[in-house]
Formats: structure tokens, C-alpha cells, sequence
């Protein structure tokens, strides 16, 4: 079905426009290449080398299209040594940026388990025996914070806020547009050169068939590309299916990143520039972490990465267990929620380094690989793959050379190769392949790796995302199959969902709903999320292969599904409402199954709307 | 002959109304620069009619004036410009409908004033009747009275343009009805309701061809200092709100509709 009407559509005649550099996604990446080129483009204000070619006598035109309804609807909170985001703006510290403070404080914990039901080894219970009488909170707090993770001296930011400001400076210069609300579905190739980007169909049904008001997507033509549309981005997708990935290189591991923006009480004891990073808890493979704004605000969040082999693993309800914890809810219990989100992120490192740059086109930011894992980064590397790209492009502009493989190779890649984003890149490059085996081995590579810079590592060759889920009968064998068969139905029924079924199985308190702070899924939805989806777009989550939903137990993309926007259907194959989601894209590596080895059940296009909280 | 019309729209920006607002004393919100903001929607619908009705009469022209901080508004024209063809008019301002009604009137009056262009016998002031945010609700009236405009409608839903120039208009009343009036013709004021059309979609070319004009009005926009003392606030305060929220897979829209009932009735 999606497959003919993807033929039929390209038949459609499109509206078309010229311009020299057409930019794919609004995030850290694309506003640091922005930044470095408008910056240029107005100090060499008249210089002919830098006027389009698109349209001549104009200035150079630079649009970028993002797909969220505006650009403050960022979804991340982060800690940041700042490092290149200093070199483009060194008084960043003073600048007028909500929520934005340096780190005065960082703290690493291990917490334990303070009701038991954590899937713990047996090293980590004797550990937690332990210590229990010589800690406070069920926390131990290393007596340091390895170098490798610190990020002293750096900044807490909301991305939200931080796009907002850097998207107002740039529009200010008129140098560059940025459009926000306009999904791009695709690159447009000619062979395996990049023509430019197609927007996404408008005035379609939810299959993507032309109904009331159809406008097909325009084709944006440019003389380079810019694909910088995260990790889960339409174009940077469209390119790893025709030009494949380096050869050896893989999209293996990942992370669900949820958090909450919370304000905490006028009493706490939290003071703006803590950073907490905890490990052990609500699972032993789940780190979570704490940051504190100014004016009370906070940003609390986990990680649940795809090695957590649990086929009902849960980002919602494990956040909920989280804020509970002794350690952070001593600080939480009276706060108030304020704003909510997720985003996966691409943990693969230089495994998953997909081709930087071919004819036309060149990629930056996390989908192009930069995020590095040992060090916990992806902003700072993101900026500085967007600076490093920007001043390729100027060079090769001025040196009037075209933006082919070869010049974009020697202009952006060699840079980028010499610069300290792929020095860490190599030392987090296999810094995370105990995980594989266990928890305890995952931290002793990791550390290995940090305190070697990646000299010695842990060796392993992670297993495709679906294959790290495990079968639902054999993660939960210890329970007798009647009861697994009783989860399974009331989640069929709505009764129930299945993890929180399974959860309950296993012994996990329920969560105590306050209105505030614990609430339902849903309700976060309503009180932190502010979901939208603007009418006339495609539903952007489909599920190719009816037989392989039917055939599925795990129903992870349920399961993991951040926005609830993923239900048991009515039929064999889940239900979608993109009025709920939220664009995390958790659903594209959360699938147990797959058709052709490589990729799982669901596929992930471009869509409209998502999350509108600034506060992120 | 055809009529041609000059179309002005006023509209101000309010915060997404999908964000967490909170009061604060005075004239502002909580956190209101962090928040994303978006063209008040019923001022946007006043923008939409007068964008189907320049574009049905040909000659006709249609400006967007709005009065903001400038980066806010250029945030949301970055949205808004892909929406439908206008002329921007930018005037720096601050956020917020907690200010002074009159002085904000005025200086709309004053910037339309001063459009280079403008026939002001062919004039048509378009807005919002109501603001999403915190209007007084009477900024449209006194901004037409200033520039002499005593044809006023008020709660708009529908203008229908005869051949003579002259116009009828549908004006929402109480009872959910409509009262249906005759113009001769401009000048008038039109503060709308949601009229008829929906919102248009995204068009990358309108886009660029708004930014031709957006930028350097707002590089060239007036700033203004609005009466900041005849206005006392005496408390501010959200709605309460109370949420309850169910799944509910099997009940048809008669059992829904019934369980809303009884439940607002308790």
C-alpha cells in the first residue's frame, strides 16, 4: 500500500524552488553551521563569491525546515561542557538565555534499590547489603566524578530555550530562514547524488492518499543539502536506505532520554548548577540524572537504553519509580511538574557513522554519529560538527569549488577527523560493550575506556536493536505462563498495559498519583507534554507487516511508546495517534521484530506537530 | 467596477496556549518571554478572511500589523509568513493584553496611519473581536474611532461584497444567532469572530516571498512605550482546573456524550 502510493506521488507534478543551501532540522547541529555562516556571510557583506547562485545578485539562500510547530519546542535538558558552544558565543554565560546557568556542583551516585523489586544480580544485592548501613537516601556518592564524565566548569541549558535564542539571533542577521512546521520527507537523489529535500504532502489522509486541500510537498532544490535532522530525522532515514552505510557500520544501540522540567519548592536545598548522575536505579542499567536551573526549575530524567533487554520495559512508569527514589524525592516530594518529553538517541557512536557528506549533500549532528557516549555529550559535538561544517562550506564557496564528495570531503570530513569531536568519538568507540554482558561489565569497560581514552574497552559486536529485546515468555519464564496469558489480555481488553501488568508482577509498588508530580501517562500528556499535530499529514508511524504484529508478544512499541500514541489496536496491528506523539521515535528501535534482518516492523517518515513546551 | 480594498489586520501575539501559564502581579505572566508565542487565533482568523477576501478582489492589498517585541515577532512570523501573502507592519512593543487598551489603540492608529500607500477610503481595519489572551476587548473599536471609522462590527463571521462596493455582514448575537447588517463601504471595522475559513496550509513560497518584506520591517519598526499608569491590577488568576481522565475503547459517542453530562452535572 505505502509503496504504490510512494510511486504515485513522485508521478505528481510539484511545485519546485532554487536555493544554494537548503538546511534539514533545527537543533544544536544546524545552529551552530547557521551561526558560523551567517556570521561570515555578513562580515563579507558584497563579496561575489558568497552571492546565490539560485538568485543571482541576492545574497546566499540559506533555509532551514524543521518539522516541530516552533523552535522552542525543544525536549531536552542537558549538561554540557560547552566547549564549542563557548568558542561561537564566549560570553554565552551572561547572555539572556532562560534556564541557563554553569555547573557549580557535580555529584555521581549509585543508588540502590530501596524496595527490592529491581532486577538486580546477585553482585549488586550483596553490594547493596553492603552499603545500606553506611549511606543516607540509598545513595553512595562516589568520592569523585571521573574525569571522563565531568563536566565542571560547563553549562546547564534547556535546548528549548537555547534554540530559541540562537534561531532569534540568526533571523535577526536576515541571512538565513527557518522555517518551523514543515516536515521534510525525503532527500531527492539523482544517482546517489542529493538534489535537495521534498517537504512532506499536505491535505492527505492518514495513509498518505491526497484528500481535501491536497498540496503535494514541494521539491527544494539546492547546490548543497544539510541534513542535520537528529537521529530518527526522514532525510537522514531516506539516506542510510539508498546509499547504505559505510561498510562495517551499523545503527545497533540506543537510549530513550524522558525527563520532567519540574519547579521545586520554595524551601529546597537544590541550588542552580548541581548536576547529579545516578546509576542502579529503578534497573541497574538505567542512568538517570538531575539538573537545577535557575529560578527553581529542574530538569530530572533516565535513560532506558536498548540493551535493557525487557521486552515491557517502560520509560514512563521506571521515570515515575525514579523521582521516587529517597535520594531525589527528599528534594521532589513537593514540587510541581511543569513541562515533559522524551527523545531517543543514537548511542551507536562511530559504529553508526553514517556517510558524512556525497554529491550535495553532507550530514551533521547526532544523526551523522557525533553524540559521544563515554562522556554522556551529543549538544557540544553537535555544535561543533555544524561549525566545522559551515567553514568548509565558506572555503569551498570562496574558492568557488563545488559542493561535491570530494570537496566536501577534504573541506568538512578532514576537518572534522582532526578536530577533538572524533578524538573522543575513538575513545568512546567501544567504551560500551560490556553492557552487552552485564551490568557490572558495562561499568568496568566503561570506566577502562575513560581512564585509558579508550586504549582498552570491553570487545563486542552489539546485537541489532531488535535482537537485544528478549522474547516475553523467556525474560518473564520465572512466572507462571497463565499469568503472563492474564497481562496479555487485559492489555488487549485496554484494561491494562502490559508493563505495568508486569511490573506489578514482579512486585513494583504502585505510584502513589499525587496530581502534581505522579501522574498518569495521560495526564502528563495534558499537564507537560502540549501534543499537537496540525491536520492534513500522513500518520508518520506505520507498521509494515501485519503478519509480524500479529505473531508479537512483546508489544515493546506499546510498551515504549513515550506519548501513549501507540496502543493495542483494534486488530493484530497497533493502533497510532499522532495527535499523541510526541516525535521521540522510540518506536523505531523498540520493535522485537524484523522482516529482513535488519530493520525492525516500524517504520518512522516525516510528520507534523509534537511537543510544544518551551520549558525543555 | 471592481472593488479593491486595502485590508489591514491588527493582531497581537499571545502565548502558546498549549504552555503552562501562571499569573504574576502586574501586567505579565510568568516566565512569558521564555514562552513560545503565536498570532492571537481569532486576530488569525481576521488575517485568513482578509487574505480570501484581497485575493478575490483583484487591486486589493493586505497588511499585518502587530505590536510586539520584536524577536517574539519575528518567531511567530516565521510560522505565520507561510500562511498567506501580507505586508508586514511591525511596532516594538511589549508582550501582553494587560496593557493599556487606549495606548495601544493609539499607537496602532498611528502606524496605519503612516503605511506608505494606504487609501484610507478603501480601508477595511480587521481583528480579532475578542483576544485569546487578555484583551480588553475594545482595542479594535478605539483604534478605528482614532482613524475616524464609525462603521463597526463587532463578533464577525461572514462579509459578503455586493458590486456596488457595499457589503453585508454577519455579526454574532446572543442565542447563538447571527444579525445580519448592510455597509455602504469603506472605511469600516471588522473585529472577527472565527469566520468560515480554516486555517491555510504551510507554503514554503508564500514563505520566502513574506520574508522579502518581514525582516526589514522589523528592522525599521517603531518602538513604543505604552501607559504603564493608568491601570492599577488588583489580582490576577487562572481558571481552576480539574482533570479526570479514562480510557475508554467501547462506548459510542451517545455514551460518551451522556457520562460528560452527568459528570459536569455532579
Amino acid at each position: 500500500m505505502s509503496a504504490e502510493l510512494n510511486s504515485e506521488q513522485t508521478e505528481v507534478e510539484r511545485q519546485q524552488m532554487e536555493v544554494d543551501i537548503a538546511c534539514v532540522g533545527f537543533g544544536p547541529a544546524m545552529g551552530g553551521f547557521l551561526t558560523t555562516l551567517t556570521r561570515a556571510l555578513a562580515e563579507a557583506a558584497g563579496d561575489p563569491a558568497l552571492e546565490s547562485h539560485a538568485m543571482p545578485g541576492m545574497p546566499l539562500q540559506v533555509l532551514c525546515y524543521e518539522r516541530a510547530d516552533d523552535l522552542a519546542a525543544g525536549v531536552s535538558g542537558v549538561v554540557t561542557a560547552a566547549r564549542a558552544i563557548r568558542q561561537s558565543f564566549p560570553q554565552i554565560a551572561d547572555a539572556a538565555v532562560p534556564m541557563l546557568t554553569p555547573v557549580t556542583s557535580e555529584k555521581v551516585f549509585y543508588l540502590l534499590d530501596p524496595h527490592g523489586h529491581s532486577r538486580r544480580s546477585l553482585v549488586l544485592r550483596a553490594a547493596d547489603v553492603l552499603l545500606k548501613p553506611f549511606v543516607k537516601d540509598a545513595a553512595f556518592a562516589l568520592p569523585y566524578t571521573p574525569p571522563f564524565l565531568e563536566k565542571h566548569g560547563g553549562l546547564i541549558l534547556s535546548i528549548g530555550q537555547f534554540n530559541q535564542w540562537v534561531g532569534t539571533e540568526l533571523m535577526s542577521t536576515g541571512l538565513a530562514q527557518i522555517w518551523p512546521g514543515t516536515p521534510v520527507a525525503e532527500a531527492i537523489f539523482d544517482g546517489r547524488a542529493v538534489k535537495g529535500v521534498r517537504l512532506a504532502d499536505q491535505g492527505v489522509d492518514k495513509y498518505g492518499a491526497p484528500a481535501e486541500g491536497y498540496m503535494p510537498g514541494m521539491d527544494v532544490r539546492a547546490a548543497l543539502t544539510v541534513v542535520g535532522d537528529g537521529p530518527v530525522g526522514a532525510v537522514g532515514q531516506s539516506l542510510d536506505r539508498t546509499l547504505g552505510l559505510p561498510a562495517g557500520h551499523a545503527t545497533r544501540e540506543w537510549a530513550l532520554g524522558m525527563k520532567f522540567v519540574v519547579e521545586l519548592p520554595e524551601d529546597t536545598e537544590l541550588q542552580p548548577g548541581t548536576v547529579w548522575h545516578t546509576f542502579g536505579y529503578p534497573e541497574p542499567e538505567i542512568f538517570g540524572f538531575l539538573y537545577v536551573h535557575p529560578d527553581r526549575l529542574c530538569s530530572v530524567g533516565i535513560f532506558i537504553p536498548s540493551w535493557l533487554g525487557d521486552p515491557a520495559r517502560t520509560a514512563y512508569r521506571y521515570l515515575q519509580h525514579y523521582m521516587q527514589h529517597p535520594l531525589l524525592w527528599r528534594h521532589l516530594e513537593k514540587a510541581t511538574m511543569r513541562s515533559w518529553g522524551a527523545k531517543s538517541l543514537a548511542e551507536s557512536g562511530l559504529h553508526g557513522e553514517p556517510y558524512l557528506c556525497g554529491d550535495g549533500f553532507a550530514r551533521i549532528g547526532e544523526g551523522s554519529g557525533s553524540t559521544n557516549m563515554l562522556t554522556g555529550s551529543g549538544v557540544d559535538e553537535a555544535w561543533a560538527t555544524g561549525t566545522q561544517l559551515a567553514e568548509g562550506v565558506l572555503e569551498l564557496l570562496k574558492a568557488g569549488k563545488p559542493f561535491t564528495q570530494e570537496n566536501l570531503d577534504a573541506a568538512y570530513v578532514a576537518r572534522r577527523r582532526q578536530s577533538w569531536v572524533e578524538k573522543g568519538a575513538q575513545a568512546a568507540k567501544e567504551a560500551r560493550n560490556g553492557f552487552h554482558s552485564g551490568v557490572i561489565s558495562g561499568l568496568i569497560g566503561m570506566g577502562l575506556a575513560g581512564l585509558t581514552n579508550g586504549a582498552l574497552a570491553a570487545a563486542a559486536t552489539p546485537p541489532a536493536a531488535h535482537e537485544q529485546i528478549s522474547p516475553l515468555r523467556k525474560f518473564f519464564a520465572r512466572f507462571h505462563s497463565e499469568k503472563i496469558a492474564e497481562a496479555q489480555q487485559a492489555a488487549r481488553s485496554g484494561a491494562r498495559t502490559l508493563h505495568d501488568s508486569l511490573l506489578d508482577l514482579r512486585g513494583w509498588p504502585a505510584i502513589p498519583y499525587d496530581g502534581r508530580l505522579l501522574v498518569t501517562q495521560q495526564d502528563a500528556l495534558l499537564m507537560g507534554g502540549k501534543v499537537q499535530a496540525a491536520a492534513g499529514f500522513a500518520d508518520h508511524v506505520r507498521f509494515r507487516d501485519p503478519a509480524l504484529c500479529k505473531a508479537c508478544e512483546e508489544r515493546t512499541c506499546v510498551s515504549m511508546c513515550s506519548g501513549q500514541a501507540i496502543t493495542e489496536g483494534e486488530g493484530t496491528t497497533p493502533a497510532f495517534d499522532r495527535e499523541k506523539c510526541i516525535h521521540c521515535g522510540a518506536c523505531l528501535w523498540n520493535c522485537a521484530h524484523s522482516s529482513d534482518g535488519r530493520r525492525a516492523n516500524v517504520d518512522f517518515n516525516a510528520g507534523s506537530g509534537g511537543l510544544h513546551s518551551a520549558e525543555n | 467596477m471592481a472593488n479593491v480594498f486595502h485590508i489591514v489586520v491588527c493582531s497581537g501575539i499571545v502565548p502558546d496556549p498549549l504552555q503552562t501559564l501562571e499569573p504574576a502581579p502586574g501586567p505579565t505572566l510568568k516566565n512569558e518571554m521564555m514562552l513560545p508565542a503565536v498570532l492571537d487565533p481569532w486576530a488569525a482568523s481576521a488575517l485568513y478572511e482578509g487574505a480570501a477576501l484581497a485575493a478575490k478582489h483583484a487591486g486589493s492589498k493586505l497588511w499585518l500589523l502587530s505590536l510586539g517585541p520584536k524577536a517574539k515577532l519575528q518567531q511567530v512570523m516565521m510560522t505565520v509568513g507561510q500562511k498567506v501573502p501580507f505586508e508586514f507592519v511591525a511596532v516594538d512593543g511589549p508582550l501582553g493584553g494587560f496593557t493599556d487598551a487606549t495606548s495601544t489603540a493609539a499607537a496602532l492608529a498611528e502606524a496605519i496611519a503612516a503605511i506608505p500607500g494606504l487609501d484610507r477610503t478603501k480601508l477595511l481595519l480587521f481583528g480579532g473581536w475578542e483576544s485569546a489572551s487578555r484583551g480588553a476587548g475594545v482595542t479594535l473599536q478605539v483604534a478605528g474611532e482614532l482613524l475616524g471609522i464609525s462603521d463597526q462590527f463587532q463578533g464577525v463571521d461572514e462579509i459578503k461584497v455586493a458590486d456596488d462596493g457595499s457589503f453585508e455582514v454577519l455579526e454574532r448575537i446572543e442565542g447563538g444567532r447571527h444579525q445580519q447588517s448592510r455597509c455602504q463601504g469603506t472605511p469600516a471595522v471588522l473585529g472577527w469572530a472565527t469566520g468560515n475559513l480554516p486555517e491555510p496550509r504551510n507554503s514554503p513560497q508564500v514563505g520566502m516571498a513574506n520574508m522579502r518584506g518581514i525582516m526589514p520591517a522589523l528592522q525599521k519598526a517603531k518602538s513604543v512605550k505604552l501607559d504603564a499608569n493608568s491601570l492599577t491590577y488588583a489580582s490576577v488568576s487562572l481558571p481552576k482546573q480539574q482533570r479526570e481522565t479514562r480510557l475508554v475503547r467501547d462506548l459510542s459517542p451517545d455514551e460518551i456524550a451522556r457520562e460528560i453530562v452527568q459528570w459536569i452535572a455532579e
